[in-house]
């Protein structure tokens, strides 16, 4: 396995306080498949991308158990300068809004080049050469003229071509995407998520990819890991989960999205709301929004991320009773 | 379609052009943003018309015209026969008690420093005669209950509640005059995904019970779908494609349309190899400087001198004119042609 989250606890220190951000998360990529992490905001699902980068905000947040290997060596117990040399070596992260990840009073092709020059020591022409090489790769039409351009001269969706060419530069062996065709418009989103997925089978690189759209993630995702109040409550290849959901959260999420399809009646909303993490509900943290509460759902232990067949589990004790209703379709 | 009577709103040939300066004390104009142009509709009683469109193609500022929020450089907006997009003062405070907006974002559109009850009670003080002054904490209380909130909540701030609750405080305020019409744009787009179709499943509530009429503007296609009757598809300032939700998403004969519904990403992952995609190449051009005839013909893979030459008009092709099919319906290209998309 190229990436093995192993129980990864994040902990963030607030006014009111302690927030377990992510609680005992698992999950691991191999080489050449992506990983899709699925959750609503506050599920964690970037706070553990930020983990396994090192780039989490620290204090406050902070890294309380777990181990992440990448490559069979343990990040965590890494020293600084040697977890700087995976990061953007070997790993590379992608975020959702470009705009704001540039530099904007430099040129795209310096912040390109910029990676050859720290982390291969290159030369300026060497490092510009480079650059144009990494725009072409990414499909920006007149590379060589557009080099000196500076971020906002470029559109919504060349700039996050830019930003994925960035991510390739040094030919990492993971990526990392957190939403990142999230600010764009449908036809540039297309374009974008087919690059990706076109690098990541050229290059057999690992992707995680980070999302709340369900439909993102059945195009491209091998695997999917759904993620709610700081856990993953369910694992499964990804045809198996759209086709028979094993945990009543990700079956709820499928029913209440409209289909482009068919009219269809009344959507089946799910009622509440996610839990506040510093009030996460004992037992399941799902049960006050669930149909399928039960006594034994409302108090701890929680269920714990149960082995339900090959490559998938649920952190449902009813899970064989969810599998057993009638898919989407 | 069957006989509707008048529409309430009749919308015809409206254009907005924002002037494009140089200078600053001598400022001389030097072209203009053409957001919306020639672009004309009918909204019915009771109905809801999805306006889908990517960003910068305009639909916002149609929102923002139909509120009188901005003037348009011409064209003419009908509500109930008269022309309100010239009104000023007194009439139009008047119409504009029955076109209400619900806002994006419910993070900024609600005044941190006010109460939920004063938030939504704001426009009985602007109207005062909706709501007789006694009366009304009763009434602020009443459209909290039927958005779907405790009214108990009258005296908390909008930092105490959910995005979601937020938006529904949105509604309650849109709501407190009793409209006939509600504008909103983008609605649910900053809501978690499970908290979408609680809102969307109110906002069909509401209107069933209170026959509001919607225009409902938004860039998800599936949920345009879901919740027009009708649907307009806008590319760079103008309407490219009209019909009803099975005539635009089952019929589509825009190129533009057809080309926006294949890139939406599918939750069906059995699908995935075999659906065709129609992935268009490059980005959006400027609406400053827009392409000569059909505006979307740079982008088009049916493109001819034509359409270079000739702007293309909102009409029902020749071809389908005796159609018994859903390909008879508005649509503004030299070669519209039906394709099934979503079901392919």
């Amino acid at each position: 396995m190229l990436l093995e989250v192993q129980d990864l606890r994040v902990e963030f220190a607030t006014r009111d306080g302690v927030v377990s951000a992510v609680n005992g998360v698992s999950y691991g990529v191999d080489a050449g498949e992506t990983l899709a992490v699925l959750g609503e905001s506050g599920s964690g699902k970037s706070v553990t991308a930020l983990a396994v980068m090192g780039i989490l905000d620290s204090p406050p947040g902070r890294v309380a158990g777990g181990r992440i290997l990448f490559q069979g060596h343990d990040l965590l117990t890494m020293g600084r300068e040697e977890r700087r040399r995976v990061r953007g070596e070997r790993m590379a992260m992608i975020f959702q809004d470009a705009l704001s990840s540039l530099n904007p009073v430099l040129t795209v092709g310096y912040q390109l080049g910029e990676m050859f020059r720290v982390h291969r020591g290159s030369s300026r022409a060497e490092a510009r050469a480079g650059a144009v090489e990494l725009m072409d790769r990414v499909r920006i039409p007149a590379a060589a003229q557009r080099v000196n351009d500076y971020p906002h001269q470029f559109s919504g969706g060349m700039r996050q071509r830019i930003m994925i060419a960035m991510a390739l530069a040094l030919e990492p062996a993971l990526i990392i995407a957190d939403e990142p065709t999230t600010a764009l418009d449908v036809t540039v989103q297309a374009q974008v998520m087919d690059l990706l997925d076109e690098l990541r089978r050229e290059y057999q690189m690992g992707l995680i990819l980070i999302t709340h759209d369900l439909g993102v993630v059945a195009d491209v995702a091998d695997r999917i890991a759904v993620m709610y109040a700081g856990r993953i409550v369910e694992n499964a290849p990804v045809k198996e989960l759209y086709a028979r959901p094993a945990h009543p959260y990700t079956k709820g999420l499928l029913e209440s999205i409209p289909r482009l399809d068919a009219k269809g009646t009344r959507l089946s909303a799910i009622k509440g709301l996610p839990p506040n993490l510093l009030r996460v509900p004992p037992g399941c943290p799902f049960h006050p929004r669930c149909p399928r509460v039960r006594d034994v759902c409302r108090k701890d232990p929680r269920p714990p991320l149960y082995e339900i067949g090959q490559g998938r589990s649920s952190a449902c004790h009813f899970w064989k009773e969810t599998l057993g209703d009638a898919g989407r379709r | 379609m069957a006989d509707r009577g008048e529409p309430i709103l009749r919308v015809r040939n409206l254009v907005k052009h924002f002037p494009l300066t140089r200078g600053i004390l001598f400022k001389s104009q030097i072209g203009a943003v053409q957001a919306v142009d020639d672009v004309s509709f009918d909204l019915y009683e009771g109905e809801t018309l999805g306006i889908v469109g990517e960003s910068g193609c305009g639909k916002s500022t149609v929102a923002k015209l139909l509120m009188n929020l901005e003037q348009p450089t011409s064209g003419e907006i009908f509500y109930k026969g008269e022309d309100i997009s010239k009104l000023s003062g007194r009439a139009l405070k008047a119409v504009r008690r029955n076109i209400q907006m619900v806002f994006q974002d419910p993070y900024t559109s609600l005044n941190p420093r006010m109460t939920v009850g004063d938030i939504i009670g704001e426009p009985f003080a602007i109207h005062p005669d909706a709501a007789p002054k006694g009366s009304r904490d009763k009434r602020v209380r009443e459209l909290l209950d039927l958005v779907g909130l405790n009214p108990e909540y009258i005296n908390r701030y909008p930092h105490q509640f959910s995005g979601g609750q937020r938006q529904r405080i949105g509604i309650a305020r849109g709501l407190a005059l009793n409209p006939e019409i509600i504008v909103c744009d983008e609605p649910v787009s900053a809501l978690d995904v499970s908290v979408q179709a609680q809102v969307i499943n109110l906002m069909e509530r509401l209107q069933n019970e209170l026959n509001l009429a919607y225009v409902f503007i938004a860039h998800d296609l599936s949920i345009v779908r879901h919740i027009s009757d009708r649907v307009g598809v806008m590319y760079l300032g103008k309407l490219a494609e009209v019909g009803t939700d099975a005539q635009i998403y089952d019929h589509p004969t825009h190129p533009y349309t057809q080309a926006l519904l294949s890139a939406v990403p599918q939750p069906d992952p059995e699908g995935r190899d075999t659906r065709e995609r129609i992935i268009l190449a490059g980005d959006v051009p400027s609406p400053a400087n827009p392409p000569s005839g059909c505006r979307f013909r740079t982008r088009c893979w049916k493109a001819q001198d034509i359409c270079a030459e000739e702007v293309p008009l909102l009409a029902v092709p020749e071809r389908y004119k005796d159609s018994d099919t859903g390909a008879k319906h508005e649509s503004a290209c030299h070669f519209a042609e039906d394709k099934d998309i979503v079901h392919a």
